[in-house]
């Protein structure tokens, strides 16, 4: 369990440091670009948990699309030329105590909670073969209706997203 | 002390506080759905860990896989909503933009 220990500890402060990163960096660039190693921690945690395909799910749709889709964002809102991109923080000192509060409550209920666990942790071969039966029998509705979700998501970021009056360059 | 689902649920629950304080502190929109996407991510961390440690309940995988799901289709409505008030107002400031009118 040595090697288990030292990579959990590995990817826990990648995921965090990079997401503190995230917050407290001043410059929104650096911000988007930290992003990017917190979902890779996480997607390194998932694979500790021997959750293989979620791994992978989270590295292609969190690192290759939607941070993709943030980075865009930035460049297309915010002048790179500009101090804007420079953005400042409000009410900082109040909020970080209050969170500060919150995570020692809600770190501690967790580590006293007497967790339902299972005894022995089996090993599995891969996952991908469980999630499609489930995906296929018990999940069928809810998997049809996030295929249906994400078609009216696409046209709807696409008609919210338009230029109005028939493509006039702003 | 082994690594063992309490380490892995203080994670999450790091995350989520810092998606918190990334909503509560950030006035740029693009930052504040950052923070959401964190929020996301440490749920789904709490999802999988769960599912893991009471012996691979596949539940929590499928959970985490409709999150992942819903997560790319928000990112991408919320992303062109922001694009949208950037061109009306030129800023994404969220104090800013108070406005009803056009």
């Amino acid at each position: 369990m040595q090697y288990f220990d030292v990579l959990f500890y590995f990817f826990a402060a990648l995921a965090v440091g990079s997401a503190l990163i995230v917050v407290f960096s001043r410059n929104v660039v650096y911000a988007a670009f930290s992003m990017m190693f917190t979902f890779l921690g996480v997607a390194g945690l998932y694979v500790l948990l021997m959750a293989d395909f979620l791994a992978i799910a989270q590295i292609m749709v969190y690192v290759g699309g939607i941070l993709v889709l943030i980075i865009f964002g930035v460049m297309l809102t915010n002048r790179i030329t500009n101090v804007e991109i420079i953005e400042s923080n409000f009410h900082s000192i109040p909020a970080t105590i209050v969170v500060g509060v919150f995570l020692g409550t809600i770190a501690l209920l967790m580590s006293r909670t007497d967790w339902l666990i299972s005894g022995i942790l089996p090993e599995t071969p891969g996952t991908i073969l469980d999630i499609g039966e489930y995906l296929m029998t018990s999940f069928l509705l809810p998997f049809e209706v996030a295929g249906i979700v994400l078609l009216v998501a696409i046209m709807g970021a696409a008609m919210i997203a338009r230029q109005e009056g028939g493509g006039e360059q702003t | 002390m082994n690594v063992g689902l309490t380490h892995f649920l203080v994670v999450g629950a790091i995350l989520f506080s810092l998606g918190i304080l990334a909503l509560a502190t950030r006035k740029n929109a693009i930052l504040m759905l950052m923070g959401i996407e964190l929020i996301l991510n440490s749920g789904n961390i709490n999802f999988i860990a769960f599912a893991r440690y009471q012996g691979m309940n596949f539940h929590g995988h499928v959970a985490a896989l409709f999150v992942i799901i819903l997560a790319a289709a928000e990112a991408a409505v919320a992303l062109a909503i922001v694009l949208q008030i950037y061109r009306q107002y030129h800023t994404v400031d969220a104090d800013k933009i108070d406005k009803l009118r056009e």
